[in-house]
């Protein structure tokens, strides 16, 4: 095995580690789709309010996730170390 | 089964093509006097700038077309009375998020809004491989340009209302230590802004739905698209606007 190869394939398992933030975007995404369907329960009169916080604050939420997205994808695409 | 093997084998044994993924090179900047003055002689100008062209020029023209011969009282469903509605709920958005005495803020607000939306719906327009259309959002540097342009709104309008001795006695709250975290935190309210939405458009809209049209062209892309385009892209378009008007509200506060 040559170096460039060895680099592809550290940069594939990388790629596949830093998709591990996901976890994080997933937990706080379910969390706030959990509070707000608690918030409509308690006050359906105010539905359109609390789903477009709600929204807001898991786009907020999955940032973290996109990070490790972006990484994923240099690392697979433009990888700098090749 | 026909279509996962077929993606697996996609995914994994050929080895990814860049050029799928990445704007292509349009034109190069012609080189005389002024442009290597400017430095920038034989810069590659990419299908993103030329979007971004093509997307000024119609929605200029669209504008121009809807605000022609105006009248008192417009009929019920014609153009000028849904710009109207779209031009009141844009005041409305903002009047809500930001306070009152912020209407300034609406032509800026709006055409971010506008402007955004139509960008991350760019992958929906058929032929668009032949027309050298890509979603100029998926390309950092536009992002990063109207984070740019967000970033110097925050500061400048915050120096403004407050006045510069409370908007650097500021960084030192709540205590004098706090002053390098607080700059940290001011310059990652940009970034965060910008790589978001590029992440979202060239994760979502670009890169799955290019392996997934790749695969299969009918069918299972056009469900796809519904997400990963159409839902996607409005919600990040309005998040980003959304948080604009947040940060410039707060740091005005």
């Amino acid at each position: 095995m040559n170096g460039d190869a060895l680099i592809q394939a550290a940069s594939a398992i990388g790629a596949g580690l830093a998709m591990i933030a996901g976890i994080g975007a997933g937990i706080g995404q379910g969390f706030a789709a959990g509070k707000g369907a608690e918030a409509v329960g308690k006050q359906p009169e105010a539905q359109g309010v609390i789903v477009r916080t709600m929204l807001l604050g898991a786009a907020v939420a999955e940032t973290t996730g996109i990070y490790g997205l972006v990484i994923a994808l240099i690392l697979l695409f433009a990888n700098p170390f090749v | 089964m026909d279509f996962f093997s077929k993606l697996i084998d996609k995914m994994l044994f050929n080895s990814p093509n860049i050029e799928e993924f990445a704007p292509q090179v349009m034109f190069h900047i012609p080189e005389n006097g002024l442009t290597k003055a400017l430095q920038i002689a034989n810069a590659p100008v990419k299908s993103t700038v030329t979007t971004t062209w093509i997307l000024i020029v119609v929605l200029g023209l669209f504008s121009w077309w809807a605000t022609r011969d105006l009248k008192e009282e417009p009929e019920a469903g014609s153009v000028q009375n849904v710009i109207e509605a779209l031009v009141d709920s844009m005041q409305g958005l903002v009047r809500n998020t930001m306070g009152p005495g912020m209407q300034k803020f609406t032509p800026y607000i709006g055409t971010l809004m506008i402007y955004l939306t139509i960008s991350n719906l760019i992958g929906l327009v058929p032929g668009r491989d032949i027309l050298h259309l890509y979603t100029p959002t998926a390309d950092l540097n536009t992002t990063f340009a109207l984070a740019a342009i967000t970033f110097f709104c925050i500061h400048y309008f915050g120096i403004k209302s407050k006045g510069i001795g409370t908007y650097f006695k500021d960084y030192f709250e709540p205590m004098p230590f706090m002053f390098p975290l607080n700059v940290i935190g001011n310059l990652a309210d940009p970034m965060s802004l910008a790589f978001r939405l590029f992440g979202n458009m060239l994760g979502g809209g670009v890169v799955i739905m290019g392996l997934l049209y790749s695969v299969v062209a009918l069918g299972i892309p056009g469900i796809a698209d519904l997400y990963f385009t159409v839902f996607a892209g409005v919600l990040q378009a309005f998040i980003f606007t959304m948080l604009t008007m947040t940060y410039i509200s707060m740091e005005m506060e």
